[in-house]
């Protein structure tokens, strides 16, 4: 039996629109590709590029950013600048040796639950047909080590 | 590893989890792979939002000592509150809970019960390498500012204005319109009781105008809002009516004066006419006119001044200017209803083709006593007396062309409106129907009445409404063309008079509204409330509050029953004297800040100053709103968000991608 391929998708949401969108999605029993693992920041401006980084390094196949439609921002404008940040870390994966299409960015108010769950399935098969990202572990540690940030107290 | 002691738990939610998610085997899980990470209680249970879940949870942190605890339920939208109180109440910080959904985001959207428990496994595990990093918080307490303002003068406005008012505290009242009274001053009766709208809208109307905790501003627009709850400043644009409203006595002596009549296509939906200096109606309030600058005589020519002439107090002033006030408000109530689907958009029923084909509105002006005809049923002639009349349902709702939600009062306004026509004329009324909706109290009992009265009733869609006669006594009638679906054949109904029953759309501003006060709305528009069940009037933005049709489509006892609600909200908070807010604010540390000032630039809300003694910048708490866009920039990582810490995310991360496990055992056991 030929396993077909899975990838783990982590997913940046809005906590006003996107991750609403994905309580949406939820609410409506839309289903969607079980790949993506979501974590909540308030806004897409919260994303850093680290974080994308650490993902990829860390074993995800994929990396979804998600945010409020441009102009319906809850912190006014800070999604441009999420938008700003994506297309730079695009160009930045390129040089790295990852494909662009790995990373992608998606608008989704929290109405658009529908929306979400098509561009998650869409999204899947992109990465599902990239193959995994098998990030080169020597790499993955070089990298975790300039990009980790040292925690100043670490309570663990 | 971790020093804490850390309680997972998960909810079966009946079978909303449990279904799709193996919960016994994820808590197993739990307990067994994420000891390492200080797990030291995994339970599930049925429900743990439940009072015997939540003591469950409050005996643990007693017994076991848990310094974390995380719940892995529904979403955070819904109940991260009720575990953060039940920790609160066990004696831990609140804020050293997490809840994660395996409802929302897994359960509920695949059926794959394997893949649901992998998934949820990481879930799991993400939140407990979160929640190591989590601090104890108190939240920010805020005062709040008494004075509300509402948006709109509807009934479900005027409503919340007065329950606000008579508590004691001041209201701010907004209306587009010169005058109060929306969508139902300009109706005649209102259903099912057939109370005449005037009568019971005007005297509460009045009460707006007059009391002394409301300020009303008519012709008027909110243009800028911004702060947060309890602390609103906004921006209302007076615009000029060219009438000075302390002199002004509401007379009417200009409006009679006025050589220029033209049709007013806002309150007497174009059936009508008024002055260039006009009130919409006889009992405006405020009773002030204005002056339609675009159509007055002397703004376009120079000459006439006719009002200015005979206005016994010289209240009329041509050189008046817009202007423009800013208040402090604490919490913001929107009402501001909805416009009528246009109808020319099918064009197949031939509204603006057609003389006699009328919309709904049109016919409410039409049967109005105090209307263009003085309540008489007539043609767009303004004589004859139809003798037949059809009544279309869902004109524009319910329909995949147009809108596909139900507007929720055309079955009963289109009732009423064979009553109406039934009971001054005696004409055939047909009324073409897909499903008669009737569910509110006293509405199937007048569905039965107008049944008895002999209006004719035939089910099915309307391909078409024509003149075009095919058949003898088909000439100079209009023609229904209709499937009746009961009986399975086409009909061609000839009448003399069509009336459209078209839906409720949202406002055509309703993108610039959401955006103005950072509210989000449907596809459709409607304005999008907190919860679709039990938070009907607040909205994800803390402070303001929707009411009325801007919601979604409802009849009045519903706008008014959210008028009131949206204001009890209101009080409620008031009396709260203080808000809490989330203390989920961002800090800088300045032995590390380098003062690049990347940040101060990034804040939208001004919260982060440059200190130029120190060459570092800091962040104003009080502004702060906590999106964290600077703690994401900051170079030198000198800043640090409370509650979304660049070391809880990137442990969440950690623990979704079970990089946490050291052994990856996903067999069940």
């Amino acid at each position: 039996m030929s396993e077909r391929f899975e990838p783990v998708i982590i997913g940046f949401t809005c906590n006003w629109c996107s991750y609403r969108a994905a309580d949406m999605a939820g609410m409506g029993r839309i289903q969607y590709a079980p790949n993506v693992r979501l974590i909540r920041l308030m806004c897409s401006g919260r994303l850093d590029p680290t974080f994308v980084i650490k993902a990829f390094a860390g074993g995800a196949d994929g990396v979804l950013v998600s945010g409020c439609h441009p102009g319906d921002c809850h912190y006014i404008e800070q999604n441009y600048k999420a938008m700003r940040r994506f297309y730079l870390l695009r160009k930045l994966l390129a040089q790295m040796g990852i494909e662009p299409a790995r990373l992608k960015l998606l608008w989704a108010s929290a109405a658009e639950g529908q929306l979400f769950a098509e561009e998650v399935t869409k999204f899947t098969e992109e990465v599902r047909a990239l193959g995994p990202l098998n990030w080169n572990p020597e790499a993955a540690l070089l990298s975790e080590q300039v990009l980790y940030r040292q925690p100043a107290e670490v309570a663990a | 590893m971790s020093k804490e002691r850390i309680g997972v738990y998960i909810c079966h939610c009946g079978s909303n989890i449990a279904g799709t998610v193996d919960v016994v085997e994820v808590a197993r899980w739990a307990g067994e792979t994420l000891k390492e990470r200080g797990v030291v209680v995994s339970r599930d249970y049925k429900f743990m939002c439940s009072s015997l879940g939540q003591e469950l949870i409050q005996k643990d942190i007693k017994e076991q000592g848990l310094t974390r605890v995380v719940v892995a339920a529904c979403s955070p939208h819904l109940h991260e509150q009720t575990f953060r109180n039940a920790c609160k109440e066990g004696g831990l910080n609140p804020y050293l809970c997490e809840l994660v959904s395996i409802r929302e985001q897994c359960s509920w959207i695949h059926s794959d019960k394997a893949v649901g428990t992998e998934k949820a496994k990481a879930i799991v595990s993400g939140g407990v390498e979160k929640v190591i990093w989590n601090e104890p918080l108190e939240p920010l307490r805020v005062p709040i500012n008494p004075v509300t303002l509402v948006v709109g003068g509807g009934i479900a406005g005027i409503q919340a204005a007065l329950e606000i008012a008579n508590s004691g505290y001041p209201v701010i009242m907004v209306e587009r319109e010169p005058s109060i009274g929306g969508h139902m001053a300009q109706f005649d009766k209102t259903f099912p009781t057939l109370d005449c709208a005037a009568c019971i809208l005007t005297p509460r109307m009045v009460e707006v105008g007059s009391h002394p905790n409301v300020k009303l501003f008519s012709y008027a627009e909110v243009t800028n809002v911004s702060g947060y709850v309890g602390n609103f400043q906004v921006t209302i644009k007076q615009k000029a009516r060219s009438v000075n409203t302390e002199l002004c006595t509401g007379c009417g002596i200009c409006q009679e004066k006025c050589p220029k009549k033209v049709v007013d296509p806002v309150f007497e939906a174009g059936l009508g006419y008024r002055k260039a200096i006009y009130t919409p109606f006889p009992q405006a309030v405020p009773k002030y006119p204005v002056i339609d600058r675009e159509n007055c005589t002397y703004f376009l020519k120079g000459t006439c001044r006719a009002c200015e002439k005979f206005c016994p107090t010289g209240a009329i002033d041509f050189t008046q200017q817009d202007e423009y006030f800013t208040f402090d408000v604490g919490q913001i109530i929107i009402a501001t209803g909805w416009d009528l689907f246009d109808a020319r958009r099918i064009p197949q029923y031939g509204y603006g083709r057609l003389a006699n084909v009328f919309t709904s509105l049109e016919f409410e002006r039409l049967s109005n006593a105090a209307g263009p005809t003085g309540g008489k049923i007539v043609l767009r002639d303004g004589v004859t007396v139809p003798k037949s009349v059809a009544i279309i349902h869902c004109v524009g709702s319910r329909d995949r062309n147009y809108n596909p939600y139900c507007s929720a009062i055309c079955c009963m306004q289109s009732l009423k409106f064979a009553h109406i026509v039934r009971e001054r004329t005696g004409a055939e009324v047909y009324n073409f129907y897909l499903e008669m909706r009737t569910p509110a109290k006293g509405y199937e009992e007048f569905y039965q009445r107008v049944l008895e009265e002999g209006t004719h009733f035939i089910r099915g869609k309307v391909a078409e409404i024509t003149d075009a006669a095919r058949y003898p006594g088909e000439e100079g009638k209009i023609i229904i063309q209709v499937e009746n679906t009961l009986i399975g054949k086409q009909m061609r109904v000839p009448v003399d008079m069509v009336i459209l029953s078209a839906a409720l759309e949202p406002r055509r501003d309703f993108k610039e509204v959401a955006r103005l006060f950072g509210i989000s709305c449907s596809e459709e528009g409607w304005l999008i409330e907190r919860h679709p069940k039990l938070d009907p009037v607040a909205t994800m933005t803390e402070g303001i509050y929707i009411a009325g049709c801007a919601q979604g489509p409802k009849d009045i006892p519903a706008s008014v029953a959210q008028g009131a609600a949206a204001a009890a909200r209101v009080v409620g908070k008031i009396q709260q004297k203080e808000i809490l807010m989330e203390p989920i604010r961002a800090s800088i540390d300045q032995d590390k800040c380098s003062g690049c000032r990347i940040c101060n630039n990034l804040c939208p809300f001004n919260a982060i100053s440059f200190i130029e003694e120190r060459m570092v910048s800091e962040v104003n708490p009080a502004l702060c709103q906590g999106c964290g866009t600077c703690v994401a920039a900051c170079p030198a990582g000198a800043i640090s968000g409370t509650v979304f810490s660049d070391q809880a995310i990137l442990a969440q991360l950690d623990g979704l991608l079970l990089k946490n496990v050291k052994v990856l055992d996903f067999t069940p056991a």
